[in-house]
């Protein structure tokens, strides 16, 4: 199975090495060099110089014979898009777009689009701890007067 | 009409101006806080300071209502992208304007539906087309939606079309001619209209039909 990876950040490069290690054949793709260093010295799989949007670049990391694509660039308006163009263009069905901002998330998965966004996620489980915590009152309540 | 402007740089804040001249209702948003602060003592509370991909910010500019017309002309042609879905998706904004800024994203626009697009690049190499005689079939409008563009055709000695009738030119079906410009005068071409060298032809076509017709009024 061959997945594609678009921005080889924090998350990217993670959720590459994380799928390599299931056995997937995967590519990530980033428009900064350095950011090979971060599949770290051991990395097998293909990488990609280069910028998502470019179908070109798309098409080096080998698009056109992908089972899964995950993007997951520090923008989210160009993570809608190349996420757009490797479901619609390419015909990727299994297309995971990460989306930071809940709106444009939730507007998307709307439009049919796989979306991810960790702030949601972190929104609700930061208050599902807080709401888990025995809080005892930090003050007594004032004596009616 | 009410009419949102993305993107309050050289390009929104002029057509924002010319807009609002021209008595329509403008709002105009932009997020870089020293442009904004420009825009502001111009065009007060029409203006809106914040990235206009944010929902919150397109709201405070009006999108809700819907606008009559969305026009995204960010310098960044993702952010275009999203606002126009946005707009038309989420708000049911009926038409929309995109600045394409990298003429290679342009097929993206295709692909999500977004149209029409202007392209600075773009406009200026149909004019360099249109001024450099080498090219042989000029575009001069694309009607995406309808599926039809408009070529202009320049005759000369050598075509193999000229001093032919119209009605004899086996022109490939799904393109017509619609003008025939000579000395300066442009008339309506019909069955029996002969074509002559020198004559500056129109003819609307169906995308993809460019080459046959090519051939039957140049050459090979």
């Amino acid at each position: 199975m061959k997945a594609i990876v678009v921005g080889c950040g924090r998350v990217g490069s993670a959720v590459a090495k994380k799928l390599t290690k299931s056995g997937w054949d995967v590519t990530a793709i980033d428009e900064n060099e350095e950011a090979l260093a971060r599949l770290g010295e051991h990395w097998t799989g293909g990488f990609v110089v280069g910028h998502g949007m470019d179908v070109n670049v798309l098409r080096e990391a080998g698009i056109e014979e992908a089972d899964a694509v995950v993007v997951a660039t520090n923008g989210d308006n160009t993570n809608i898009v190349v996420g757009q163009v490797a479901q619609k263009r390419f015909g990727i069905e299994c297309t995971v777009v990460r989306i930071l901002d809940p709106a444009r998330a939730e507007l998307y998965a709307t439009l049919g689009l796989r979306t991810v966004c960790p702030t949601s996620a972190a929104i609700e489980v930061l208050s599902d701890v807080v709401k888990s915590c025995v809080v005892k009152p930090a003050r007594a309540p004032a004596a009616a007067s | 009409m009410f009419i949102l402007v993305a993107g309050g740089g050289k390009v929104g804040s002029n057509l924002a101006r010319a807009l609002r001249r021209m008595g329509h209702e403008v709002t105009i948003a932009e997020q870089r806080r020293e442009r904004f602060v420009q825009l502001e003592d111009e065009f007060e509370h029409a203006a809106i300071l914040g990235d206009a991909t944010e929902i919150f910010v397109l709201e405070r500019a009006g999108i809700a209502r819907p606008p009559d017309l969305v026009v995204a002309v960010t310098g960044d042609d993702e952010d275009n992208m999203v606002i126009c879905q946005m707009a038309r998706e989420r708000y049911g904004a009926e038409k929309v304007i995109a600045r394409v800024n990298d003429p290679r994203n342009e097929p993206h626009f295709d692909l999500l539906g977004i149209s029409p697009t202007v392209s600075a690049t773009q406009t200026i190499m149909a004019l360099i087309e249109h001024e450099v005689p080498e090219h042989e079939l000029i575009h001069l409008l694309e009607l995406r939606k309808e599926n039809l563009e408009i070529v202009e055709v320049q005759i000369d000695k050598s075509s193999p079309s000229a001093g032919k009738r119209v009605s004899g030119l086996n022109l490939p079906t799904g393109s017509r001619l619609i003008s025939v410009m000579r000395e300066g005068r442009a008339e309506i071409p019909d069955a029996d209209t002969e074509l002559q060298p020198g004559d500056q032809v129109l003819a609307i076509l169906e995308p993809g039909k460019e080459d046959e017709l090519r051939r039957v009024l140049l050459k090979k």
